[in-house]
Formats: structure tokens, C-alpha cells, sequence
């Protein structure tokens, strides 16, 4: 497997006298894998999506390197992606979905062996205004660095936030396919119903030109994801995606991100205070807690011989339907 | 004993011009000491019935009996004096109080309103309501904000139980908590149900939880009773379309070697 990313000693500050949100975190992310990161709240597992998707806040204090391996197919415009749009063919031999990032394409991105440090300071300086990802990677070539939005998919907690309230839902997405595809609004939009298809929103027609706010929680989800994977990204990244909703609800978005990301040959970092919900997704699990990596591994490996006594403790509180009910252990009576 | 009856109760509300029915003939009884939960799915009536029962809202028809009076024909200073008897806790009850609010002038407010405790009598009070909530008695002076997720949660419950009720209504109590959190604040509840005899009504969408808190359950499906029954008993086998549904979409943790 060939890493997609790889995060080196990163850490982050949101102010400069303040504590560390991260700490000296390092991992691989490989192609076309799974990644569960879970952690308690105040872990930095939000830190991590968002240093991963350039998001970060502008004062935050940022060291280490996120280094990108992406085929430069996959970053040119006018790359159309397989399963958004399954009529144009041309590009289909380039990302099979079973190997994403084959060999046969020029691996471009990897940074030169002195890798200086991520800094937000040489984006405030430069002036420039676009996405945060390539401010805060000046030593990438231009066209290798990886968009918010082209390369990566975010899908955040709270769909109501990533949703404009005054725009119709089809236009959203069709912007996402316009602004990273250079494709043109007819285009767009059928691409956006194709999508609010593929993420089993009944009558794609009509959900079109629906507004957010006539939607339900788990409908406006489906919408964000579909925004998210628009432009056919590499790696969706889904933030806490599923917390705001209910249980059923929440299998369903669970299960739509399983089947996309497994279609588009994505690769997946699912973040998630659940351990047990994360198991159910990932290949691997990683554990933070205060802002350290303390555990990675197999999601196997992970739930039956974790090897770090905060892990194991994790496992325990979960409270699953087989679990002794507290009401045993306590011996308190009706 | 019955702390709490509840019959055919019934709200409706409008959604798009058109009335539709929040919470639906729905009728249960609590007795002492007893956790019954609300579960289904979101939207289900859930919140509805536990605002109806603290009766932030009149209902459009049905009956509520809290400690063996009509609760709906209950005003004024009668109405004040059996509230102190029903408390709450909410996801973050907390978040309505000024941030920099004291964590004393949180708990300070229902003894004085319910004529408690005298004046000076207040600051002991307070000091052991925190330590019977697992809090150090010096967390008075800090802010709402200068203390973590978990700590206002003990602060919400030690605020519920000052007035000494029979019931308390917890509305996704502990949705918001870390699991490690989670398990210490489930402890103290039932730790408290144990030593004051306190009912809950425990509404959560977690079956995990209810199942490791609650005595008996009631999955809601739009507004009506789907089932209802013993709480392991229903979890295990459940009857109900949305039951089933329910119990499906829990994750599990497979874990081969435990
Ligand atoms: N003030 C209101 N006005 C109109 N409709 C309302 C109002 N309050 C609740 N509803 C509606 O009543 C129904 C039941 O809502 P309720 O909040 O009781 O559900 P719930 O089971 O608590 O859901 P959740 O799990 O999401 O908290 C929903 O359809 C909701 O939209
Ligand atoms: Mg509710």
C-alpha cells in the first residue's frame, strides 16, 4: 500500500502561549484505507481533520509536515471522477476504484528531503486568500497541492453549519462540480442530481431545489456528503458526521459512507468519538487522548488486545446491549 | 407507590399549516425509586412528553398525576411548591445560566426560592449538596465556564436533587459526556435513586445506556407507544417495526477475545 499521507511530528497551538492541541503526532494514511481516529472530548482528533483538510485557524501555531502523495492525473482539472460522472470514459483507466492510486500514475507531491516546517505565518504573509491548505503548504509545487473541495471531501458535524440556508441544495453541490471539475451549470447540476441520487435522497427532481431548512437532519447530511464527494476527491474526511443523529439514522449515514467511499475507491478518515461505531467502518483505529497518538492499529487488534491501558478503558465504558447493566453491578432495587 | 401517572396523554402541533400529532395518547406510571425510559427515534415525541410532564407546555388532552394529585389543576403557589418535587436535567442544563455565573449561585437559587434554607444556612447547604454529587466543596466560588462538561453535569443534578423531589426528568442527560464521564455520572444517579429514592424518567436514544440504567422502557414511534416493557426484556426481543429498527442500528462491539 502506498501512504496517501503521511503526518510527521505535527503539532498545534490555537494561541501561542496555549497548550498543545496536538503533540508530536505522527502517522500514515494509506490509499484506499479506512482510518478511524477516536479520542474523548479535548483529544485533538478535530485538530487533526482539520490540519489534514488546511483548516486550521489562522493564529494557530502549526509544526511538523502533512506530506501528499497524489497522482498529478488526479489533481488536474479537468480530471472527471469514474463514478461521478460514469459517461465520460477517458479518465476511467486512471483511477480504478480498486487501486485508486495505481503505480501508473506519476506519484508527484513528495517534498524534497528538507522539509520545512507547515507554517500559517507564510500564507498571512503572501496575502492571498484561497483555501487554507495551500497557504500552509508553500513548499508543495502549485499544482500538487491538495484542494479542500477537488482533493478532499469534509463532511462536518453539523450539516446545518456547511449548508447555506438560502441556497437551493442542487446548487450547492453543483457549485462544489463547477468551482473543481471547470464544469459548466447544465453540467453541474445534472452531476448534483446524479449525487443526491447516489446518496438515496428520494426524488432527486424535487430535492434539487429544496432549501436546507426543509430537510431533515439525516437528509441535510446526505446533501453535505454528496457536496463533499462532488468533485471526486481522494480522501473524505467525516468529522463526529454522524453525531448529531439519531441511531437509525445514523446507521444509514454509516452505511452510505461505507458504500461511497468503497465505489469511488476513496480513502476514509472517520472521525469519531464512538469506538464502537468507529469498528464497525474502519480497517484502522487510532487512539488520541490530550492531543497524543497513544495507539494504531488494526481495528481487530484494536478491540481484542489493545495494548494501551486507556484504550482498554475506553473499551470498557462502552455501554453496548450485551454489556452487565450498571443497574446489576450496583444492586439497586425497583 | 406511583410517583407519576401519566394517561392519554396528547399534543399536537402544526407543521407546513397542517396539525400533526407530537405525542399521541400516551399513557405510563413511575413509582419510587423506578428509571423508566423514553426511546425512539428522533422526533418520536420524546422531549414533548418530558416537557408536558414538567409542564413547560399544556397538553391538548390527557392527565397527569404527580404524587397523587391532578398536576394540570395545580396554580400558583401550590403549582411552586409540588415543582420543587419534579426536577430536570438536561443535555446541558446549564448553558441557559450566565457563564460567569458561580457555581454556588447555581445551587444558591432553588433553595432560596423554595425556602430551603435560611440565608445563612445557604453556603452549608450548598457545600454538602456538592459533596454528595462527588465535587469538591471549594468548586463553589469557579464560574459555570471554568469547569468541564462533566463537573456541570454534577452541578445540574446536585441543582436538581437541592429541593429534595421525587422525580427527576432527564432529557439526554449524558448524550453529551465522554464515555468514561458517562459511566461515573450513570453511577451517581443510580447511587442517588439508591440512598433518596428518587424516579426517573431517563429519555436518551441510546439503547446501551437505558439498558444499563433503566428498569422498564417505552420506544416511541411518531408520537404513540410502540411497546413497552421490561427494559432488558424489550431491548433483547424487541416487538415493535421501530423497536427492531432500533436495536439493528446500535453499533455493536465485536470483540472476540474480551
Ligand atoms: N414547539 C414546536 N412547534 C412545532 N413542532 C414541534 C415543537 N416542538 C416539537 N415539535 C415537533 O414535535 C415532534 C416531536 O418532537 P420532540 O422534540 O418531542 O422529539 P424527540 O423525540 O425529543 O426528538 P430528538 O431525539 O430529536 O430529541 C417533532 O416532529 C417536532 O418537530
Ligand atoms: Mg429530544
Amino acid at each position: 500500500m502506498t501512504a496517501l499521507l503521511s503526518i510527521r511530528d505535527l503539532s498545534v497551538r490555537y494561541r501561542r502561549d496555549g497548550v498543545g492541541a496536538l503533540k508530536g503526532v505522527s502517522l500514515h494514511v494509506e490509499a484506499g484505507e479506512r482510518l478511524a481516529i477516536i479520542g474523548e472530548s479535548g483529544s485533538g482528533k478535530s485538530t487533526l481533520a482539520l490540519a489534514v483538510a488546511g483548516l486550521l485557524a489562522k493564529g494557530a501555531v502549526i509544526d511538523g509536515t502533512i506530506e501528499w502523495t497524489i497522482p498529478k492525473s488526479q489533481t488536474s482539472h479537468s480530471f472527471a471522477p469514474l463514478s461521478v460522472l460514469p459517461d465520460i470514459s477517458p479518465t476511467r483507466g486512471e483511477i480504478e476504484p480498486s487501486s485508486p492510486l495505481s503505480p501508473i500514475s506519476n506519484v508527484v507531491g513528495e517534498m524534497p528531503a528538507a522539509k520545512p516546517p507547515i507554517s500559517p505565518l507564510v500564507g498571512e504573509m503572501s496575502g492571498r486568500t484561497e483555501g487554507g491548505a495551500v497557504e500552509r503548504q508553500p513548499s508543495h509545487p502549485r499544482d500538487t497541492i491538495p484542494h479542500l473541495g477537488r482533493d478532499i471531501g469534509f463532511v462536518f458535524q453539523d450539516p446545518s453549519s456547511s449548508l447555506d440556508p438560502v441556497m437551493p441544495v442542487g446548487k450547492q453541490i453543483a457549485e462544489v462540480a463547477r468551482a473543481h471539475l471547470g464544469l459548466g451549470w447544465p453540467q453541474s447540476m445534472t452531476l448534483a442530481k446524479t449525487l443526491l441520487d447516489r446518496v438515496r435522497l428520494p426524488s432527486p427532481d424535487a430535492v434539487l431545489y429544496a432549501y436546507p431548512h426543509q430537510l431533515s437532519g439525516g437528509q441535510k447530511q446526505r446533501v453535505a456528503i454528496a457536496a463533499a464527494i462532488a468533485a471526486g476527491p481522494k480522501l473524505l474526511i467525516a468529522d463526529e458526521a454522524t453525531s448529531a443523529l439519531d441511531t437509525i439514522v445514523q446507521a444509514e449515514i454509516v452505511a452510505l459512507i461505507r458504500r461511497l467511499v468503497a465505489e469511488d475507491g476513496m480513502t476514509l478518515l472517520f472521525i469519531s468519538h464512538d469506538i464502537a461505531l468507529a469498528a464497525t467502518l474502519a480497517d484502522r483505529i487510532a487512539v488520541l487522548r490530550h492531543g497524543e497518538l497513544i495507539e494504531l492499529g488494526e481495528t481487530d487488534q484494536i478491540l481484542n488486545a489493545p495494548r494501551h491501558a486507556y484504550t482498554r478503558s475506553l473499551l470498557d465504558a462502552h455501554l453496548g446491549l450485551d454489556a452487565r447493566p450498571l443497574l446489576d453491578r450496583q444492586g439497586a432495587s425497583a | 407507590m406511583t410517583v407519576l401517572a401519566v394517561s392519554n396523554l396528547a399534543k399536537r402541533y402544526r407543521r407546513g399549516g397542517k396539525p400533526f400529532a407530537a405525542v399521541d395518547d400516551v399513557s405510563f406510571e413511575i413509582g419510587r425509586a423506578e428509571t423508566l425510559a423514553l426511546a425512539g427515534p428522533s422526533g418520536s415525541g420524546k422531549s414533548t412528553i418530558a416537557r408536558l410532564v414538567l409542564r413547560l407546555i399544556e397538553p391538548d388532552a390527557g392527565r397527569i398525576d404527580f404524587e397523587g394529585a391532578d398536576f394540570l389543576a395545580l396554580s400558583g403557589a401550590a403549582l411552586r411548591a409540588r415543582r420543587a418535587r419534579l426536577q430536570m436535567v438536561f443535555q446541558d442544563p446549564l448553558a441557559a445560566f450566565n457563564p460567569r455565573a458561580t457555581v454556588a449561585r447555581v445551587l444558591d437559587d432553588p433553595l432560596r426560592i423554595h425556602n430551603i434554607a435560611s440565608r445563612a444556612e445557604r453556603p452549608r447547604r450548598i457545600a454538602a449538596l456538592l459533596e454528595r454529587v462527588g465535587l469538591d466543596a471549594s468548586l463553589a466560588s469557579r464560574a459555570i465556564h471554568e469547569i468541564s462538561g462533566g463537573q456541570r453535569q454534577r452541578v445540574a443534578i446536585a441543582r436538581a436533587i437541592a429541593t429534595r423531589p421525587s422525580l427527576i426528568v432527564l432529557d439526554e442527560a449524558v448524550s453529551a459526556l465522554d464515555v468514561s464521564v458517562r459511566g461515573q455520572i450513570l453511577e451517581l444517579l443510580l447511587d442517588l435513586q439508591r440512598q433518596e429514592r428518587i424516579a426517573y424518567l431517563f429519555i436518551s436514544h441510546d439503547l446501551g445506556v437505558i439498558r444499563a440504567v433503566a428498569h422498564r422502557i417505552i420506544v416511541l414511534d411518531s408520537g404513540r407507544v410502540a411497546e413497552s416493557g421490561d427494559a432488558r426484556a424489550v431491548i433483547a426481543n424487541p416487538q415493535s417495526a421501530i423497536g427492531k429498527a432500533l436495536v439493528a442500528a446500535t453499533p455493536r462491539l465485536t470483540r472476540s477475545r474480551p
